[in-house]
């Protein structure tokens, strides 16, 4: 940044000219529906339509009984099982980015990018038609069982019997093949801007010093990599732990995640006051996770 | 790609195991969508064998009315919230950049936090708000769609004040001092100086907030009316109760449409902008 900053006071007309649009509309439609879904949180059905802040923590007390504890354990854990695979995926990616020659860079980048740019209900859409019981997947996985058929066959065993189809769809393992489909670019962009920065010449040398290219990974790249590990860990697992799309289309009865049990309070079960409790808990959490995270970096500051 | 020097130690990208590595994530990236690409000129009715070219589900995704209504619908909201995010970033960028004031740190976490808080929270909270506030829901088209199009400006400005200030970052403060020396007011050194040295970042911004607003499915899921479907709702519907090919023709569109809206903003950075921007 360049110049001092200046006080409003001394330039009362050109900061209210700058200020009152931003502020007006932070105010008004968004500071002010959180704080109605806050109020709401507090409160109980009365009647049909109308909903009585009685400043009940009944909601609250509802939504840490198991059964809905268990729910977000459970959203808990597939987005950090997501977040991991993207991690596992996305970290030799990365790397292959900012190794590759400076023409191939952007190109690849842009490889990567663009999925992230396409629609994501219409990305969940296609991997569901691949994944279809009838669809590549199966036919591929059909291949490779009449392939393994074949070689059973080879070396004088029975045959396998027919392949049938599986139900890759409508299960835990869908939705995080889903979320991990959705969500790889995410982790891959923080990863390549850290890795980018780091100084290639720290390599050479434990290179030259005799470590081998996996020691060089665990112990040079790795740890200076570790704000874009931490970046991208955050800005895949906030996302998937609130995710509502892939869960419900792709999911089956038993793979439901947060988000969809917020909606069934809006839609089909109409229960408001536990809705918004059960939003700010989430939203809660959130909060938590970036409040690690920025204790970490913090730490990471003093130590440096 | 064919290059005969022996791989240097840092050429990690010329490994083999590397190379199959990031095609096959490309390929995992890419295949749903190019099948899905495919199968939209595929004369069956169901998506799996290949039966010949049609353009049969074009035609009829475009005469679907309530098709081309939703991503009529769509791409209206997409513009009013581009052009109204585009300004409230735009002055959200310059208020941070330029001015101390009190509580700034308040004002400045609170306008990332439509970034932060999950969609699905968003879009309760403007369920509940324009139920609250008895917002009229059967005005006229455009105007039907104000609640949704106030829901997107939400989520999209704090993204366009991100990039504009980024930019604002690399601005010389000199150069507005010295059109004020030379007699500049402070809406002229606004507008021929700080604007011009805005500009990329503005069209990376609306750029940012039209794809932010089109892709958008949960927030509108909750803000949205029997009048006022849009694209991603009515995929959503037409996914869950039945799937037709005309989803994959209608899809085929949009992607394309994304793709070249990428483009252009391409031109506008140019292609080495992307590695740079990070």
């Amino acid at each position: 940044m360049s110049g001092p900053l200046q006080d409003w006071k001394s330039q009362k007309k050109p900061f209210a000219a700058v200020a009152s649009a931003p502020v007006f509309w932070l105010t008004l439609f968004f500071i002010a529906p959180m704080t109605i879904v806050w109020l709401y949180s507090f409160g109980q059905n009365a009647g049909q339509a109308d909903i009585d802040i009685s400043g009940t923590l009944d909601n609250y007390k509802r939504a840490i009984e198991w059964l809905y504890l268990s729910i977000f354990l459970k959203s808990f854990a597939v987005a950090a099982l997501t977040t991991l695979i993207c991690l596992i995926i996305g970290f030799p990616v990365a790397m292959a980015i900012t190794f590759a020659a400076p023409k191939w860079r952007p190109w690849l980048l842009l490889g990567i990018m663009l999925p992230f740019w396409t629609n994501l209900l219409i990305r969940t859409y296609a991997l569901m038609a691949l994944m279809g019981t009838n669809g590549y997947m199966n036919k591929g996985l059909g291949g490779l069982w009449e392939g393994a058929s074949w070689l059973r066959t080879l070396v004088g065993m029975q045959p396998l019997e027919a392949w049938t189809p599986v139900q890759l769809l409508y299960n835990n393992f869908a939705v995080v093949l889903g979320l991990v489909y959705v969500h790889l670019p995410f982790m891959v962009l923080p990863l390549y801007s850290a890795l980018d920065r780091l100084d290639k010449s720290l390599i050479e040398a434990s290179l030259d010093l005799g470590a081998g290219h996996f020691k060089t990974f665990i112990q040079v790249v790795v740890p200076l990599a570790a704000p874009g590990i931490v970046a991208g860990v955050m800005i895949t697992l906030i996302p998937a732990l609130g995710a509502y799309l892939t869960p419900d289309l792709m999911g089956g009865t038993d793979s439901q995640m947060i988000a969809n049990v917020i909606e069934r309070q809006f839609k089909r079960a109409n229960d408001w006051p536990f809705g918004a409790a059960l939003s700010f808990l989430l939203i809660y959490a959130m909060f938590i996770l970036i409040a690690l995270q920025s204790m970490r970096s913090s730490k990471v500051k003093e130590a440096g | 790609m064919f290059n005969r020097t022996a791989i240097a130690p840092l050429e990690y990208t010329r490994k083999l195991w590397m190379r199959s590595w990031v095609g096959l994530t490309i390929l995992f990236l890419y295949a749903p969508l190019i099948v899905l690409m495919i199968f939209s000129f595929n004369d069956s009715k169901r998506n799996v064998m290949w039966k010949g070219f049609t353009l049969k589900y074009y035609e009829k995704a475009l005469n679907n009315d309530s098709l081309v209504e939703a991503m009529v619908n769509s791409l209206t909201i997409a513009f009013f919230a581009t052009i109204v995010s585009l300004v409230i970033g735009a002055l959200a960028a310059v208020m941070l950049w330029r001015f101390r004031f009190p509580f700034k740190g308040l004002v400045e976490g609170t306008m990332s936090l439509p970034i932060i808080v999950p969609e699905i929270c968003l879009g309760v909270a403007f369920l509940i708000f324009f139920a609250k506030v008895d917002w009229p829901s059967d005005l006229p088209w455009p105007l039907n769609l104000s609640a949704i199009t106030i829901a997107h400006i939400t989520f999209c400005f704090p993204f366009v004040a991100m990039v504009v200030r980024a930019r604002l970052a690399s601005f010389n403060k000199e150069e507005e001092e010295a059109a004020k020396d030379l007699g500049a007011t402070e809406w002229q050194a606004f507008r021929d100086v700080l604007l011009p040295h805005l500009k990329p970042s503005l069209v990376a911004g609306a750029l940012l907030a039209f794809t932010l607003s089109l892709d958008d499915f949960v927030i509108t899921f909750f803000t949205s009316g029997p009048d006022t479907i849009t694209f991603p709702v009515k995929v959503y519907s037409m996914v869950r109760f039945s799937v037709t090919p005309e989803v994959n023709a209608a899809s085929t569109i949009l992607i394309v449409l994304t793709v070249a809206l990428t483009f252009i903003a391409l031109k506008y950075q140019g292609v080495k902008g992307i590695s740079d921007a990070h």
